[in-house]
């Protein structure tokens, strides 16, 4: 990667919806919205409500499945000046499994991102995450299949995340990126209702910051392979945050929705912050938090 | 289209009535060309309370002027921010977003454009657009009450204009769905946009009569460009993004409960 700055998948679509506003090789890498292995409609709206620095979401991995991303998508967006990441979420190892062989066949694909941990789906998704036997079934299966960067995406909905990123790590995922969205809900006081189809929904956004931070830190200190680390970053100084405390690359996910051309502008951000602190590349600065 | 992210300068602030104000902002450049229907994500001011962008559709781009309207009512803390803007204040948009509605086929065609609450806004710009053209519009416009009803000096300039408030202080009384202009079910087009009951109740008329009938949704958005999947409608095609698969839709292709 060219730069430690990726956008995190579901919110920044295949990247072609960003191009009137920025240029994509700017940025180190792009992690395409959540594929399955056949289409979902998703679940039903109102799957979003605002929150206090955030908002919930409970898209629940809309996509046209795997086939149709090959023959229909992935022509559009191999060409990219930039890392193109799959993620890759299933209900069933084996699942799982044929989507990783599928996309392991595509040459502009360095690597998957494997969802472990979408709390907005009934089947597979998140359960995968929560649990340490799972969670090192699902990575040990797909490591068979899968020859290039397995980056495995971890739940924050957990008691002990340093758990299961020691145990994906053990079966051979090559780097973690953490934290998917924390389980949360939102109710309104006027209809008594939930906000949320689906009742309960994810949460990202500044608001899930510390928590995110806390996470990543103590990942950074349990594992060997890099982490990559978002939740709730908004600018070039969260993104420092992140690396300050042990991660390695970083993901922009929701504040691309408010501002499109954010992860450019961290990227720049970054690159001010090593000039001025006089480092000379960001791999410096990754776990330098002084304690 | 291409979509831009702005910084637009308020030069007015038209409060219309208790719950609506009318922005008016301009650019130091040419706005860039904005098509009837579509809308813009506007930036409230990021802080906790307003922290996503608000969707707005386009009211009215005066070209003359370099000016572009937003309508807005005041719901929540983010409208109520919007409606507190000032002569020279920025606000940041992206914008053109969205589709637009589509042309009726012949110069003849009978037209209704059929609005309630703040969902007239984007007829204004369609209505005027349509006029340009040489069409002939019906604007039919609904609300509570006379106090309600918006920017009816605006429509009368391009078309004619009928209303309905629910107290009877203005035009006939009762919902606009039940206006006696409807008795003669003989228009050729119907574009509706206000409150989901009142554009159902539109849909099921124009689908009864087998008018062709589109209807401008205002699902709740986060992005606007279609990436997060959030404000999706249920269509005959599927869950599609109202941000970039609307947010017009031809009616027959909505799964609505009508």
């Amino acid at each position: 990667m060219k730069n430690p700055v990726m956008t995190a998948s579901g919110t920044f679509g295949y990247g072609t919806e960003f191009l009137d506003f920025m240029d994509l090789s700017r940025i180190g890498g792009i992690i395409v919205k959540g594929t399955t292995l056949r289409e979902r409609q998703g679940n039903p709206y109102p799957r979003m409500a605002e929150t206090p620095s955030g908002m919930l979401n409970a898209v629940g991995l809309q996509n046209k499945g795997t086939q149709y991303f090959i023959e229909h998508i992935y022509p559009d967006i191999k060409d990219y000046d930039t890392s193109i990441f799959v993620n890759v979420s299933g209900s069933s190892i084996e699942e799982y499994v044929e989507i990783a062989e599928k996309i392991n066949e595509l040459d502009k694909i360095p690597g998957i991102e494997l969802n472990i941990s979408c709390p907005n789906v009934k089947e597979g998704g998140m359960a995968f995450g929560v649990s340490c036997p799972l969670a090192s079934e699902v990575v040990k299966a797909v490591r068979k299949v899968y020859h290039k960067e397995l980056m495995v995406k971890l739940s924050p909905n957990v008691t002990d995340v340093a758990e299961i990123a020691r145990a994906v790590e053990y079966e051979g995922a090559d780097s973690v990126s953490l934290i998917n969205t924390l389980l949360g809900m939102a109710v309104n006081a006027k209809t008594r209702k939930p906000v949320l189809s689906t009742i309960t929904g994810g949460l990202s956004g500044p608001a899930v910051k510390p928590i995110a931070l806390r996470m990543v830190w103590q990942v950074a200190n349990a594992v060997k392979i890099p982490v990559v680390g978002l939740g709730g970053i908004m600018n070039a100084n969260d993104a420092i945050e992140f690396m300050l405390v042990g991660a390695s690359a970083v993901q922009i996910g929701t504040a691309s929705f408010i501002d499109p051309a954010i992860s450019v502008k961290i990227v720049e951000g970054i690159n001010a912050y090593l000039d001025e602190n006089g480092f000379v590349s960001a791999r410096e600065i990754v776990g330098a938090m002084e304690v | 289209m291409k979509k831009f992210i702005l910084d637009l300068t308020v030069v007015d602030n038209v409060r219309l009535n208790y719950q609506y104000v009318l922005l008016k902002l301009t650019h130091s450049e040419k706005l860039p060309p904005v098509l009837p229907g579509q809308f813009a994500e506007v930036r409230v001011d990021g802080s906790s309370e307003t922290f996503l962008r608000r969707p707005i559709s386009i009211n009215f781009i005066d070209t003359l002027r370099n000016e572009l309207w937003l309508l807005i009512q005041v719901v929540g803390a983010g409208t109520r921010q919007l409606a507190s803007l000032r002569q020279g204040d920025m606000l940041n948009m992206i914008f053109p977003l969205g589709n637009t509605f589509t042309v009726p086929a012949v110069k003849n065609a009978k037209i209704a454009l059929i609005g309630g609450g703040v969902g007239v806004a984007p007829l204004l710009m369609y209505g005027e657009w349509l006029y340009r053209k040489g069409f002939e519009c019906n604007f039919m416009i609904g609300a509570r009450s006379r106090e309600d009803l918006l920017q009816l000096d605006e429509f009368s300039k391009y078309g004619h204009v009928f209303t309905t408030t629910e107290d009877g202080t203005h035009g006939e009384k009762g919902y606009i769905t039940q206006h006696s202009l409807l008795n003669t079910p003989d228009f050729d087009y119907i574009f509706t946009c206000g409150p989901t009951p009142m554009m159902k109740a539109v849909s099921r008329y124009a689908q009864e009569n087998g008018i062709f009938c589109e209807a401008s949704l205002e699902n709740t958005m986060a992005c606007g460009i279609g990436s997060c999947l959030c404000c999706v409608t249920d269509t005959t095609e599927g869950n599609l993004c109202v941000c970039t698969e609307g947010p017009i839709f031809n009616v027959t292709k909505l799964k609505w409960q009508i």
